[in-house]
Protein backbone atom coordinates (compact mmCIF):
# COMPACT_ATOMS: atom_id res chain seq x y z
CA UNK A 1 0.00 0.00 0.00
CA UNK A 2 1.27 3.17 -1.01
CA UNK A 3 1.54 6.23 2.18
CA UNK A 4 -1.19 7.97 1.87
CA UNK A 5 -3.13 4.55 1.96
CA UNK A 6 -1.67 3.61 5.09
CA UNK A 7 -1.92 7.34 6.73
CA UNK A 8 -5.68 7.01 5.82
CA UNK A 9 -5.80 3.40 7.54
CA UNK A 10 -4.73 5.11 10.57
CA UNK A 11 -6.87 7.70 11.06
CA UNK A 12 -9.69 5.83 10.24
CA UNK A 13 -8.14 2.80 12.90
CA UNK A 14 -8.22 5.69 15.46
CA UNK A 15 -12.08 6.95 14.44
CA UNK A 16 -13.00 3.59 14.96
CA UNK A 17 -11.27 3.61 18.12
CA UNK A 18 -12.91 6.79 19.51
CA UNK A 19 -16.55 5.60 18.36
CA UNK A 20 -15.40 2.10 20.33
CA UNK A 21 -14.87 4.59 23.52
CA UNK A 22 -18.35 6.31 22.96
CA UNK A 23 -19.84 3.53 22.52
CA UNK A 24 -18.72 2.00 25.74
CA UNK A 25 -18.85 4.79 27.75
CA UNK A 26 -22.46 5.49 26.64
CA UNK A 27 -23.55 2.06 27.52
CA UNK A 28 -21.69 2.21 31.11
CA UNK A 29 -20.49 -1.24 30.37
CA UNK A 30 -18.56 -3.23 27.49
CA UNK A 31 -15.43 -4.57 26.69
CA UNK A 32 -13.34 -1.95 25.67
CA UNK A 33 -10.01 -3.41 26.09
CA UNK A 34 -10.04 -6.28 23.81
CA UNK A 35 -11.67 -3.79 21.34
CA UNK A 36 -8.82 -1.50 21.08
CA UNK A 37 -6.81 -4.46 20.49
CA UNK A 38 -8.52 -5.46 17.52
CA UNK A 39 -9.13 -1.54 16.14
CA UNK A 40 -6.47 -2.22 13.40
CA UNK A 41 -7.17 -5.57 11.90
CA UNK A 42 -10.76 -4.73 11.77
CA UNK A 43 -10.16 -1.69 10.30
CA UNK A 44 -7.73 -3.31 7.85
CA UNK A 45 -10.27 -5.98 6.82
CA UNK A 46 -13.47 -3.63 6.18
CA UNK A 47 -11.29 -0.73 4.56
CA UNK A 48 -8.97 -2.62 2.36
CA UNK A 49 -9.55 -6.41 2.28
CA UNK A 50 -13.01 -7.67 2.62
CA UNK A 51 -15.42 -7.46 -0.50
CA UNK A 52 -18.64 -5.51 1.33
CA UNK A 53 -20.93 -3.40 0.42
CA UNK A 54 -23.34 -1.44 2.92
CA UNK A 55 -25.84 -0.91 0.63
CA UNK A 56 -25.91 -4.47 0.19
CA UNK A 57 -25.07 -5.69 3.19
CA UNK A 58 -26.51 -9.81 2.27
CA UNK A 59 -25.60 -10.10 -0.92
CA UNK A 60 -24.35 -13.60 -1.08
CA UNK A 61 -21.01 -13.12 -2.95
CA UNK A 62 -19.94 -10.90 -0.02
CA UNK A 63 -17.26 -11.90 2.20
CA UNK A 64 -17.97 -13.26 5.42
CA UNK A 65 -16.50 -11.66 8.89
CA UNK A 66 -17.61 -13.60 12.27
CA UNK A 67 -16.24 -12.32 15.22
CA UNK A 68 -16.11 -15.10 17.74
CA UNK A 69 -14.51 -12.93 20.18
CA UNK A 70 -18.04 -11.41 20.28
CA UNK A 71 -17.71 -9.00 23.16
CA UNK A 72 -15.06 -6.88 21.26
CA UNK A 73 -18.11 -6.02 19.10
CA UNK A 74 -17.95 -2.38 20.12
CA UNK A 75 -14.99 -2.10 17.30
CA UNK A 76 -16.98 -4.17 14.88
CA UNK A 77 -20.01 -1.41 15.35
CA UNK A 78 -17.74 1.02 14.87
CA UNK A 79 -15.97 -0.40 12.06
CA UNK A 80 -19.37 -0.93 9.97
CA UNK A 81 -20.98 2.35 11.36
CA UNK A 82 -17.72 4.44 9.58
CA UNK A 83 -18.00 1.79 6.36
CA UNK A 84 -21.84 3.29 6.16
CA UNK A 85 -23.76 -0.01 7.31
CA UNK A 86 -25.87 2.57 9.85
CA UNK A 87 -25.41 5.72 11.21
CA UNK A 88 -22.62 6.39 13.54
CA UNK A 89 -25.00 7.73 16.04
CA UNK A 90 -26.56 3.84 16.58
CA UNK A 91 -23.23 3.83 18.94
CA UNK A 92 -24.61 6.35 21.59
CA UNK A 93 -27.42 3.55 22.58
CA UNK A 94 -24.63 0.42 22.40
CA UNK A 95 -26.45 -2.01 25.26
CA UNK A 96 -29.58 0.27 25.94
CA UNK A 97 -33.04 -1.29 25.95
CA UNK A 98 -34.49 -0.98 22.80
CA UNK A 99 -31.17 -0.64 20.97
CA UNK A 100 -29.93 -1.65 17.84
CA UNK A 101 -26.63 -2.70 19.02
CA UNK A 102 -26.71 -5.43 21.26
CA UNK A 103 -24.13 -6.69 24.13
CA UNK A 104 -22.79 -8.83 21.68
CA UNK A 105 -23.25 -9.31 17.95
CA UNK A 106 -27.08 -9.94 16.88
CA UNK A 107 -26.93 -10.75 12.85
CA UNK A 108 -30.83 -10.35 12.64
CA UNK A 109 -30.70 -6.68 13.50
CA UNK A 110 -27.49 -5.27 12.71
CA UNK A 111 -26.75 -4.82 8.88
CA UNK A 112 -23.32 -5.70 8.15
CA UNK A 113 -22.93 -8.62 11.27
CA UNK A 114 -22.85 -11.79 9.51
CA UNK A 115 -22.80 -14.14 12.57
CA UNK A 116 -24.40 -13.73 15.99
CA UNK A 117 -21.64 -14.64 18.47
CA UNK A 118 -20.19 -13.92 21.68
CA UNK A 119 -20.42 -17.60 23.44
CA UNK A 120 -16.43 -18.38 22.85
CA UNK A 121 -15.30 -21.02 20.82
CA UNK A 122 -18.47 -20.93 18.53
CA UNK A 123 -18.01 -18.28 16.05
CA UNK A 124 -14.97 -19.94 14.08
CA UNK A 125 -17.55 -23.31 13.66
CA UNK A 126 -19.86 -20.79 12.05
CA UNK A 127 -17.14 -19.22 9.83
CA UNK A 128 -16.53 -22.87 8.67
CA UNK A 129 -19.88 -23.54 7.89
CA UNK A 130 -20.19 -20.66 5.56
CA UNK A 131 -16.14 -21.59 4.34
CA UNK A 132 -17.47 -24.49 3.06
CA UNK A 133 -20.88 -23.37 1.60
CA UNK A 134 -18.97 -21.40 -0.49
CA UNK A 135 -16.82 -24.24 -1.46
CA UNK A 136 -19.88 -26.43 -1.83
CA UNK A 137 -21.54 -23.76 -4.35
CA UNK A 138 -18.48 -22.72 -6.16
CA UNK A 139 -18.06 -19.27 -4.92
CA UNK A 140 -15.30 -17.06 -4.41
CA UNK A 141 -15.86 -14.86 -1.37
CA UNK A 142 -13.78 -15.52 1.70
CA UNK A 143 -14.11 -15.69 5.04
CA UNK A 144 -12.28 -14.11 7.92
CA UNK A 145 -12.95 -15.26 11.53
CA UNK A 146 -11.26 -13.30 14.79
CA UNK A 147 -10.69 -15.19 17.76
CA UNK A 148 -9.03 -14.16 21.47
CA UNK A 149 -5.96 -15.20 22.62
CA UNK A 150 -8.04 -16.67 25.48
CA UNK A 151 -10.86 -17.80 23.46
CA UNK A 152 -8.58 -20.60 22.57
CA UNK A 153 -8.56 -22.33 25.54
CA UNK A 154 -12.47 -23.43 24.24
CA UNK A 155 -12.17 -26.70 23.15
CA UNK A 156 -14.40 -25.57 20.32
CA UNK A 157 -11.85 -23.53 18.49
CA UNK A 158 -9.86 -26.97 17.70
CA UNK A 159 -12.74 -29.08 16.67
CA UNK A 160 -13.51 -26.11 14.30
CA UNK A 161 -9.77 -26.05 13.41
CA UNK A 162 -9.76 -30.03 13.12
CA UNK A 163 -12.83 -29.46 10.51
CA UNK A 164 -11.03 -26.42 8.32
CA UNK A 165 -7.91 -28.56 7.86
CA UNK A 166 -9.69 -31.57 7.40
CA UNK A 167 -12.04 -30.40 4.74
CA UNK A 168 -8.85 -28.14 2.95
CA UNK A 169 -10.96 -24.95 4.07
CA UNK A 170 -8.04 -22.15 2.22
CA UNK A 171 -11.11 -19.80 1.94
CA UNK A 172 -10.62 -19.06 5.74
CA UNK A 173 -8.37 -17.32 7.36
CA UNK A 174 -8.88 -17.31 11.85
CA UNK A 175 -7.25 -14.82 13.49
CA UNK A 176 -6.23 -14.79 16.56
CA UNK A 177 -5.88 -11.22 18.69
CA UNK A 178 -3.17 -11.70 20.78
CA UNK A 179 -3.44 -9.42 23.43
CA UNK A 180 -1.61 -11.90 26.38
CA UNK A 181 -4.60 -10.90 28.45
CA UNK A 182 -7.73 -12.26 29.68
CA UNK A 183 -10.66 -11.61 32.64
CA UNK A 184 -8.64 -13.49 35.16
CA UNK A 185 -5.34 -12.45 34.39
CA UNK A 186 -2.77 -12.95 32.23
CA UNK A 187 -3.27 -15.95 29.19
CA UNK A 188 -0.02 -17.51 30.45
CA UNK A 189 -0.63 -17.16 33.61
CA UNK A 190 -4.54 -18.42 33.44
CA UNK A 191 -4.20 -21.04 30.81
CA UNK A 192 -1.22 -20.52 29.10
CA UNK A 193 -1.51 -21.31 25.05
CA UNK A 194 2.05 -21.21 25.03
CA UNK A 195 3.21 -22.28 21.23
CA UNK A 196 -0.18 -21.35 19.73
CA UNK A 197 1.87 -21.06 16.24
CA UNK A 198 2.88 -24.99 16.71
CA UNK A 199 -0.93 -25.58 17.67
CA UNK A 200 -2.37 -24.19 14.80
CA UNK A 201 0.45 -25.77 12.62
CA UNK A 202 -0.17 -29.14 14.03
CA UNK A 203 -3.57 -28.83 13.17
CA UNK A 204 -2.98 -27.87 9.68
CA UNK A 205 -3.10 -24.40 9.20
CA UNK A 206 -0.50 -21.96 7.36
CA UNK A 207 0.80 -20.19 10.59
CA UNK A 208 1.22 -16.06 10.30
CA UNK A 209 2.64 -14.12 12.98
CA UNK A 210 2.72 -10.44 13.12
CA UNK A 211 2.71 -7.08 15.00
CA UNK A 212 -1.34 -6.81 14.96
CA UNK A 213 -0.83 -2.82 14.36
CA UNK A 214 1.26 -2.80 11.55
CA UNK A 215 -0.81 -2.64 8.60
CA UNK A 216 1.87 -3.27 6.65
CA UNK A 217 2.44 -6.53 8.25
CA UNK A 218 -1.60 -7.50 8.08
CA UNK A 219 -1.51 -6.34 4.56
CA UNK A 220 0.76 -9.02 4.19
CA UNK A 221 -0.08 -11.59 5.77
CA UNK A 222 -3.55 -11.67 4.34
CA UNK A 223 -2.07 -11.19 0.68
CA UNK A 224 -0.10 -14.09 1.43
CA UNK A 225 -3.15 -16.25 2.84
CA UNK A 226 -4.74 -15.93 -0.94
CA UNK A 227 -1.92 -17.82 -2.08
CA UNK A 228 -1.91 -20.43 -0.17
CA UNK A 229 -4.11 -23.68 -1.57
CA UNK A 230 -6.05 -26.53 0.48
CA UNK A 231 -5.49 -25.73 3.73
CA UNK A 232 -6.90 -22.65 6.05
CA UNK A 233 -4.76 -19.89 6.94
CA UNK A 234 -4.45 -18.45 10.83
CA UNK A 235 -2.64 -15.34 11.57
CA UNK A 236 -1.63 -15.02 14.88
CA UNK A 237 -1.48 -11.15 15.78
CA UNK A 238 0.42 -9.93 18.52
CA UNK A 239 -1.35 -7.01 19.43
CA UNK A 240 -1.94 -4.80 22.95
CA UNK A 241 -5.20 -4.85 24.93
CA UNK A 242 -6.76 -1.52 25.29
CA UNK A 243 -4.10 0.12 22.17
CA UNK A 244 -4.54 3.96 21.99
CA UNK A 245 -5.48 4.64 25.00
CA UNK A 246 -2.74 5.27 27.50
CA UNK A 247 -4.10 3.86 30.74
CA UNK A 248 -5.56 1.10 29.21
CA UNK A 249 -2.62 -0.41 27.51
CA UNK A 250 -1.86 -3.69 28.83
CA UNK A 251 -4.17 -3.21 31.85
CA UNK A 252 -6.37 -5.94 32.46
CA UNK A 253 -8.73 -4.45 34.47
CA UNK A 254 -9.94 -2.83 31.39
CA UNK A 255 -11.09 -6.18 29.97
CA UNK A 256 -14.90 -5.34 30.44
CA UNK A 257 -15.24 -2.11 32.23
CA UNK A 258 -16.43 1.39 30.87
CA UNK A 259 -14.63 4.36 31.55
CA UNK A 260 -16.21 6.69 34.01
CA UNK A 261 -16.62 10.41 32.95
CA UNK A 262 -13.30 11.59 33.70
CA UNK A 263 -11.43 8.74 32.18
CA UNK A 264 -13.80 8.83 29.42
CA UNK A 265 -12.57 12.45 28.76
CA UNK A 266 -8.80 11.51 29.01
CA UNK A 267 -9.43 8.59 26.43
CA UNK A 268 -11.00 10.96 23.89
CA UNK A 269 -8.47 13.27 24.25
CA UNK A 270 -5.94 10.94 23.51
CA UNK A 271 -7.34 9.43 20.35
CA UNK A 272 -8.47 13.18 19.18
CA UNK A 273 -5.01 14.02 19.80
CA UNK A 274 -3.39 11.09 17.70
CA UNK A 275 -6.33 11.45 15.37
CA UNK A 276 -5.22 15.34 15.09
CA UNK A 277 -1.55 14.49 14.50
CA UNK A 278 -2.15 11.96 11.57
CA UNK A 279 -4.26 14.49 9.81
CA UNK A 280 -1.44 17.34 10.55
CA UNK B 1 -54.45 -48.70 3.52
CA UNK B 2 -50.59 -49.60 2.28
CA UNK B 3 -49.27 -52.28 4.23
CA UNK B 4 -47.77 -52.07 7.83
CA UNK B 5 -43.79 -52.14 7.57
CA UNK B 6 -41.88 -52.84 10.07
CA UNK B 7 -38.40 -50.03 10.21
CA UNK B 8 -36.61 -47.50 12.48
CA UNK B 9 -37.64 -43.94 12.53
CA UNK B 10 -34.12 -43.30 11.93
CA UNK B 11 -34.24 -45.05 8.58
CA UNK B 12 -36.98 -43.37 7.52
CA UNK B 13 -35.26 -40.11 8.26
CA UNK B 14 -32.45 -41.73 6.18
CA UNK B 15 -34.47 -41.91 3.27
CA UNK B 16 -36.39 -38.68 3.43
CA UNK B 17 -33.53 -37.26 3.28
CA UNK B 18 -32.50 -38.81 -0.10
CA UNK B 19 -35.91 -38.15 -1.46
CA UNK B 20 -35.84 -34.64 -0.39
CA UNK B 21 -32.43 -33.91 -1.62
CA UNK B 22 -33.53 -35.41 -5.53
CA UNK B 23 -35.27 -32.19 -5.73
CA UNK B 24 -33.40 -29.70 -3.25
CA UNK B 25 -29.71 -28.70 -4.09
CA UNK B 26 -29.12 -26.83 -0.93
CA UNK B 27 -29.66 -29.61 1.39
CA UNK B 28 -26.68 -30.13 3.35
CA UNK B 29 -26.15 -33.32 5.72
CA UNK B 30 -23.42 -33.60 8.70
CA UNK B 31 -22.99 -36.10 11.14
CA UNK B 32 -20.78 -36.54 14.11
CA UNK B 33 -19.13 -40.03 13.53
CA UNK B 34 -22.48 -41.53 13.95
CA UNK B 35 -23.89 -41.87 10.19
CA UNK B 36 -24.32 -46.10 10.91
CA UNK B 37 -26.28 -45.31 13.20
CA UNK B 38 -28.67 -42.19 12.53
CA UNK B 39 -28.92 -43.20 9.21
CA UNK B 40 -27.87 -40.15 7.28
CA UNK B 41 -25.07 -42.85 5.46
CA UNK B 42 -27.97 -43.16 3.07
CA UNK B 43 -27.71 -40.11 1.99
CA UNK B 44 -23.85 -40.37 2.39
CA UNK B 45 -24.33 -43.10 -0.66
CA UNK B 46 -26.44 -40.99 -2.43
CA UNK B 47 -24.81 -37.52 -2.47
CA UNK B 48 -20.99 -38.13 -1.02
CA UNK B 49 -20.38 -34.68 -2.33
CA UNK B 50 -22.63 -32.89 -0.03
CA UNK B 51 -22.50 -35.23 3.04
CA UNK B 52 -19.90 -33.68 5.57
CA UNK B 53 -18.91 -36.18 8.86
CA UNK B 54 -17.52 -33.94 11.37
CA UNK B 55 -15.77 -36.53 13.22
CA UNK B 56 -17.30 -36.72 17.42
CA UNK B 57 -17.60 -33.27 17.68
CA UNK B 58 -20.89 -32.21 18.12
CA UNK B 59 -20.49 -28.53 18.79
CA UNK B 60 -18.51 -27.79 16.04
CA UNK B 61 -20.85 -29.62 14.34
CA UNK B 62 -24.37 -27.27 15.26
CA UNK B 63 -21.52 -24.33 14.83
CA UNK B 64 -20.74 -25.47 10.70
CA UNK B 65 -24.22 -26.04 10.32
CA UNK B 66 -25.13 -22.78 11.09
CA UNK B 67 -22.65 -21.17 8.83
CA UNK B 68 -23.91 -23.07 6.38
CA UNK B 69 -27.49 -21.59 7.20
CA UNK B 70 -26.39 -18.60 7.49
CA UNK B 71 -24.80 -18.83 3.51
CA UNK B 72 -28.02 -20.23 2.34
CA UNK B 73 -27.36 -23.86 2.62
CA UNK B 74 -30.34 -26.11 4.46
CA UNK B 75 -27.98 -28.45 6.62
CA UNK B 76 -29.63 -31.68 8.64
CA UNK B 77 -26.76 -31.80 11.30
CA UNK B 78 -27.60 -35.70 13.06
CA UNK B 79 -26.24 -37.61 15.85
CA UNK B 80 -27.68 -39.48 18.77
CA UNK B 81 -30.50 -37.26 20.44
CA UNK B 82 -28.04 -37.27 23.78
CA UNK B 83 -25.08 -35.42 22.05
CA UNK B 84 -27.41 -33.22 19.35
CA UNK B 85 -29.21 -31.38 21.94
CA UNK B 86 -27.14 -32.46 25.57
CA UNK B 87 -23.61 -31.98 24.47
CA UNK B 88 -24.19 -28.78 22.09
CA UNK B 89 -27.03 -27.50 23.70
CA UNK B 90 -25.57 -24.16 23.88
CA UNK B 91 -24.21 -24.17 20.75
CA UNK B 92 -28.11 -24.68 19.57
CA UNK B 93 -29.18 -22.47 21.84
CA UNK B 94 -26.67 -19.71 20.77
CA UNK B 95 -25.16 -20.62 17.10
CA UNK B 96 -28.82 -21.37 16.02
CA UNK B 97 -31.88 -20.50 17.99
CA UNK B 98 -30.38 -16.94 19.11
CA UNK B 99 -30.20 -15.98 15.00
CA UNK B 100 -32.95 -17.82 14.11
CA UNK B 101 -31.06 -20.21 11.47
CA UNK B 102 -32.10 -22.48 9.37
CA UNK B 103 -30.73 -25.45 10.80
CA UNK B 104 -32.61 -29.10 11.11
CA UNK B 105 -31.11 -30.80 14.12
CA UNK B 106 -32.22 -34.52 14.35
CA UNK B 107 -31.46 -36.52 17.51
CA UNK B 108 -31.20 -40.48 17.10
CA UNK B 109 -31.67 -43.14 19.48
CA UNK B 110 -34.09 -41.09 21.60
CA UNK B 111 -35.32 -42.48 24.95
CA UNK B 112 -35.12 -45.92 27.15
CA UNK B 113 -35.48 -48.01 23.49
CA UNK B 114 -32.30 -47.35 22.78
CA UNK B 115 -31.50 -50.62 24.45
CA UNK B 116 -28.49 -52.04 25.56
CA UNK B 117 -26.07 -49.27 25.45
CA UNK B 118 -27.74 -48.25 28.69
CA UNK B 119 -28.29 -44.79 30.50
CA UNK B 120 -25.55 -42.46 29.05
CA UNK B 121 -26.74 -43.27 25.42
CA UNK B 122 -31.14 -42.92 26.48
CA UNK B 123 -31.62 -39.51 26.20
CA UNK B 124 -34.94 -38.76 27.85
CA UNK B 125 -34.21 -35.17 27.79
CA UNK B 126 -33.86 -33.99 24.97
CA UNK B 127 -37.45 -32.25 24.27
CA UNK B 128 -37.49 -30.92 27.61
CA UNK B 129 -33.93 -28.89 26.62
CA UNK B 130 -35.10 -28.09 23.16
CA UNK B 131 -38.32 -26.76 24.44
CA UNK B 132 -36.56 -24.05 26.30
CA UNK B 133 -35.31 -22.58 23.50
CA UNK B 134 -37.19 -19.66 21.74
CA UNK B 135 -38.37 -20.07 18.18
CA UNK B 136 -37.17 -23.99 18.14
CA UNK B 137 -39.51 -26.66 16.44
CA UNK B 138 -39.89 -30.43 18.30
CA UNK B 139 -41.26 -32.97 15.89
CA UNK B 140 -41.19 -36.32 17.33
CA UNK B 141 -42.47 -38.87 14.44
CA UNK B 142 -44.26 -42.23 15.06
CA UNK B 143 -43.81 -43.94 12.78
CA UNK B 144 -42.41 -44.44 9.09
CA UNK B 145 -44.81 -42.44 7.01
CA UNK B 146 -45.25 -39.65 9.27
CA UNK B 147 -40.96 -39.39 9.76
CA UNK B 148 -41.18 -38.94 5.93
CA UNK B 149 -43.69 -36.27 5.90
CA UNK B 150 -41.95 -34.67 9.16
CA UNK B 151 -38.92 -34.35 6.62
CA UNK B 152 -40.63 -32.61 4.31
CA UNK B 153 -41.94 -30.16 6.59
CA UNK B 154 -38.64 -29.46 8.62
CA UNK B 155 -37.55 -28.91 5.35
CA UNK B 156 -40.50 -26.41 3.50
CA UNK B 157 -40.11 -24.49 7.32
CA UNK B 158 -37.97 -21.68 7.61
CA UNK B 159 -36.23 -21.72 10.80
CA UNK B 160 -34.42 -24.08 13.19
CA UNK B 161 -36.23 -27.71 13.73
CA UNK B 162 -35.08 -30.32 15.86
CA UNK B 163 -36.76 -33.96 14.61
CA UNK B 164 -36.31 -37.00 17.12
CA UNK B 165 -35.61 -40.10 15.97
CA UNK B 166 -36.06 -43.65 17.05
CA UNK B 167 -33.49 -46.61 17.32
CA UNK B 168 -36.02 -49.34 17.53
CA UNK B 169 -37.57 -50.68 14.43
CA UNK B 170 -41.27 -50.21 15.13
CA UNK B 171 -44.77 -51.18 12.87
CA UNK B 172 -46.13 -48.46 10.95
CA UNK B 173 -49.78 -47.48 11.45
CA UNK B 174 -50.28 -44.43 9.60
CA UNK B 175 -52.10 -44.48 5.80
CA UNK B 176 -49.64 -43.05 3.80
CA UNK B 177 -52.91 -42.79 0.95
CA UNK B 178 -54.90 -41.03 3.47
CA UNK B 179 -52.36 -38.73 5.85
CA UNK B 180 -51.03 -35.16 5.77
CA UNK B 181 -48.81 -33.37 8.00
CA UNK B 182 -48.91 -30.06 9.15
CA UNK B 183 -46.29 -28.73 11.89
CA UNK B 184 -48.47 -27.74 14.80
CA UNK B 185 -51.74 -29.93 14.41
CA UNK B 186 -52.19 -33.15 16.22
CA UNK B 187 -53.99 -35.89 15.20
CA UNK B 188 -56.93 -37.77 16.74
CA UNK B 189 -56.29 -41.26 16.10
CA UNK B 190 -59.69 -41.93 17.90
CA UNK B 191 -62.63 -40.74 19.30
CA UNK B 192 -63.86 -41.06 22.23
CA UNK B 193 -65.38 -38.77 25.23
CA UNK B 194 -64.09 -40.81 28.58
CA UNK B 195 -60.67 -39.62 28.80
CA UNK B 196 -58.57 -38.49 26.56
CA UNK B 197 -54.67 -39.72 25.87
CA UNK B 198 -52.07 -37.92 24.01
CA UNK B 199 -48.91 -39.63 23.03
CA UNK B 200 -45.76 -38.39 20.71
CA UNK B 201 -43.19 -40.88 18.91
CA UNK B 202 -42.78 -43.95 19.61
CA UNK B 203 -45.48 -45.10 21.78
CA UNK B 204 -47.98 -43.77 19.94
CA UNK B 205 -48.67 -47.34 18.31
CA UNK B 206 -48.81 -48.57 21.77
CA UNK B 207 -51.01 -46.04 22.94
CA UNK B 208 -53.43 -47.11 19.83
CA UNK B 209 -53.25 -50.36 20.51
CA UNK B 210 -53.98 -49.61 24.10
CA UNK B 211 -57.00 -47.61 23.56
CA UNK B 212 -58.65 -49.78 20.84
CA UNK B 213 -58.59 -52.78 23.86
CA UNK B 214 -59.70 -50.66 26.27
CA UNK B 215 -62.52 -49.72 23.56
CA UNK B 216 -63.92 -53.61 23.66
CA UNK B 217 -63.68 -53.26 27.32
CA UNK B 218 -66.18 -50.35 27.74
CA UNK B 219 -63.72 -47.47 28.00
CA UNK B 220 -63.92 -45.01 25.21
CA UNK B 221 -60.84 -43.08 24.99
CA UNK B 222 -59.94 -40.02 22.43
CA UNK B 223 -56.53 -40.69 21.27
CA UNK B 224 -54.33 -37.94 20.04
CA UNK B 225 -51.02 -38.31 18.34
CA UNK B 226 -49.19 -35.13 19.30
CA UNK B 227 -45.97 -35.63 16.69
CA UNK B 228 -45.11 -31.52 17.51
CA UNK B 229 -44.48 -31.25 21.19
CA UNK B 230 -43.51 -26.99 19.98
CA UNK B 231 -45.19 -25.51 19.00
CA UNK B 232 -47.94 -27.28 20.88
CA UNK B 233 -51.97 -27.46 19.43
CA UNK B 234 -53.88 -25.40 21.96
CA UNK B 235 -57.04 -26.23 19.72
CA UNK B 236 -57.04 -29.79 19.78
CA UNK B 237 -55.56 -29.79 24.12
CA UNK B 238 -58.61 -27.25 25.01
CA UNK B 239 -61.18 -28.96 23.00
CA UNK B 240 -60.08 -32.22 24.36
CA UNK B 241 -60.27 -30.85 28.13
CA UNK B 242 -63.47 -29.61 27.26
CA UNK B 243 -65.36 -32.69 25.92
CA UNK B 244 -63.10 -35.00 28.13
CA UNK B 245 -62.32 -33.79 31.36
CA UNK B 246 -59.32 -35.34 31.71
CA UNK B 247 -56.15 -35.82 29.76
CA UNK B 248 -53.45 -38.66 30.23
CA UNK B 249 -50.20 -38.09 28.35
CA UNK B 250 -47.95 -40.87 26.92
CA UNK B 251 -43.80 -40.42 25.84
CA UNK B 252 -40.63 -42.22 25.66
CA UNK B 253 -38.96 -38.98 28.01
CA UNK B 254 -38.86 -37.72 31.62
CA UNK B 255 -42.28 -36.34 32.60
CA UNK B 256 -40.03 -33.54 33.32
CA UNK B 257 -40.25 -31.03 30.75
CA UNK B 258 -41.49 -33.35 27.91
CA UNK B 259 -44.99 -33.71 26.24
CA UNK B 260 -46.86 -33.94 29.54
CA UNK B 261 -45.93 -30.50 30.84
CA UNK B 262 -46.56 -29.00 27.42
CA UNK B 263 -50.33 -30.22 27.80
CA UNK B 264 -50.54 -29.46 31.72
CA UNK B 265 -49.63 -25.75 30.73
CA UNK B 266 -52.29 -25.45 28.38
CA UNK B 267 -54.82 -26.76 30.28
CA UNK B 268 -53.69 -25.15 33.20
CA UNK B 269 -53.98 -21.60 31.36
CA UNK B 270 -56.93 -22.02 29.49
CA UNK B 271 -59.09 -24.76 30.96
CA UNK B 272 -57.80 -26.59 34.12
CA UNK B 273 -58.75 -30.52 34.37
CA UNK B 274 -56.79 -33.29 35.40
CA UNK B 275 -53.47 -34.00 33.41
CA UNK B 276 -51.21 -37.41 34.20
CA UNK B 277 -48.37 -37.96 32.83
CA UNK B 278 -47.24 -41.64 31.99
CA UNK B 279 -43.83 -41.37 30.66
CA UNK B 280 -39.64 -42.10 32.00
CA UNK B 281 -40.52 -40.99 35.80
CA UNK B 282 -37.59 -39.04 36.43
CA UNK B 283 -35.52 -42.02 36.47
CA UNK B 284 -32.32 -43.17 34.14
CA UNK B 285 -32.44 -45.94 32.07
CA UNK B 286 -30.43 -48.72 31.98
CA UNK B 287 -28.93 -51.71 30.10
CA UNK B 288 -31.33 -54.06 27.89
CA UNK B 289 -33.37 -55.18 24.97
CA UNK B 290 -35.73 -51.95 24.15
CA UNK B 291 -39.08 -54.23 23.72
CA UNK B 292 -38.09 -55.58 27.49
CA UNK B 293 -37.39 -51.90 28.79
CA UNK B 294 -40.67 -50.69 27.09
CA UNK B 295 -42.28 -53.24 28.72
CA UNK B 296 -39.94 -52.31 32.66
CA UNK B 297 -41.25 -48.67 32.32
CA UNK B 298 -44.70 -49.49 31.26
CA UNK B 299 -44.48 -47.74 27.98
CA UNK B 300 -45.91 -51.20 26.15
CA UNK B 301 -49.01 -51.67 24.93
CA UNK B 302 -49.97 -53.43 28.32
CA UNK B 303 -48.61 -51.02 30.43
CA UNK B 304 -49.96 -48.11 29.13
CA UNK B 305 -53.67 -49.71 29.31
CA UNK B 306 -53.01 -50.81 32.82
CA UNK B 307 -51.85 -47.03 33.41
CA UNK B 308 -55.13 -45.66 31.66
CA UNK B 309 -57.22 -48.19 33.87
CA UNK B 310 -56.04 -46.83 37.04
CA UNK B 311 -55.87 -43.32 36.33
CA UNK B 312 -59.38 -42.89 34.72
CA UNK B 313 -60.19 -44.35 38.57
CA UNK B 314 -58.83 -41.02 40.01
Amino acid sequence: MNKSELLELKKTACKVRLWTVEGVFNAKSGHPGGSLSAADIMTYLYFKEMNVDPKNPEDPKRDRFVLSKGHCCPALYAALALKGFFPTEEIKSLRHIGAMLQGHPDMKNTPGVDMSSGSLGQGISAACGMALSAKLSGDSYRVYAMLGDGECEEGQVWEAAMFASHYKLDNLVAIVDYNGLQIDGSVEDVAGLDKLNEKFTAFGFEVYEIDGHDFEQIEDALGKAKTIKDKPVAIIAKTVKGKGVSYMENQVGWHGKAPNAEQYKTAMDELNAQLKALEA
Amino acid sequence: MAESIKIATRESFGQALCELAKEHDDIVVLDADLAAATKTEIFKKAYPERFFDCGIAEGNMIGVAAGLAAAGKVPFAASFAMFATGRAYEQVRNSVGYPHLNVKIAGSHAGISVGEDGATHQCCEDIALMRTIPGMVILNPADHYEMIEAVKAAYAYNGPVYIRLGRLAIDSFNDPDNYSFEIGKGITLEEGNDVTVIATGLVVYEALKAVRELKEKGINARLINMHTIKPIDKDIIIKAAKETGKIITVEEHNIIGGLGEAVAAVTAENYPVPVYRIGVEDTFGHSGPAVGLLAEFGLDKDGIEKKIVELIKK
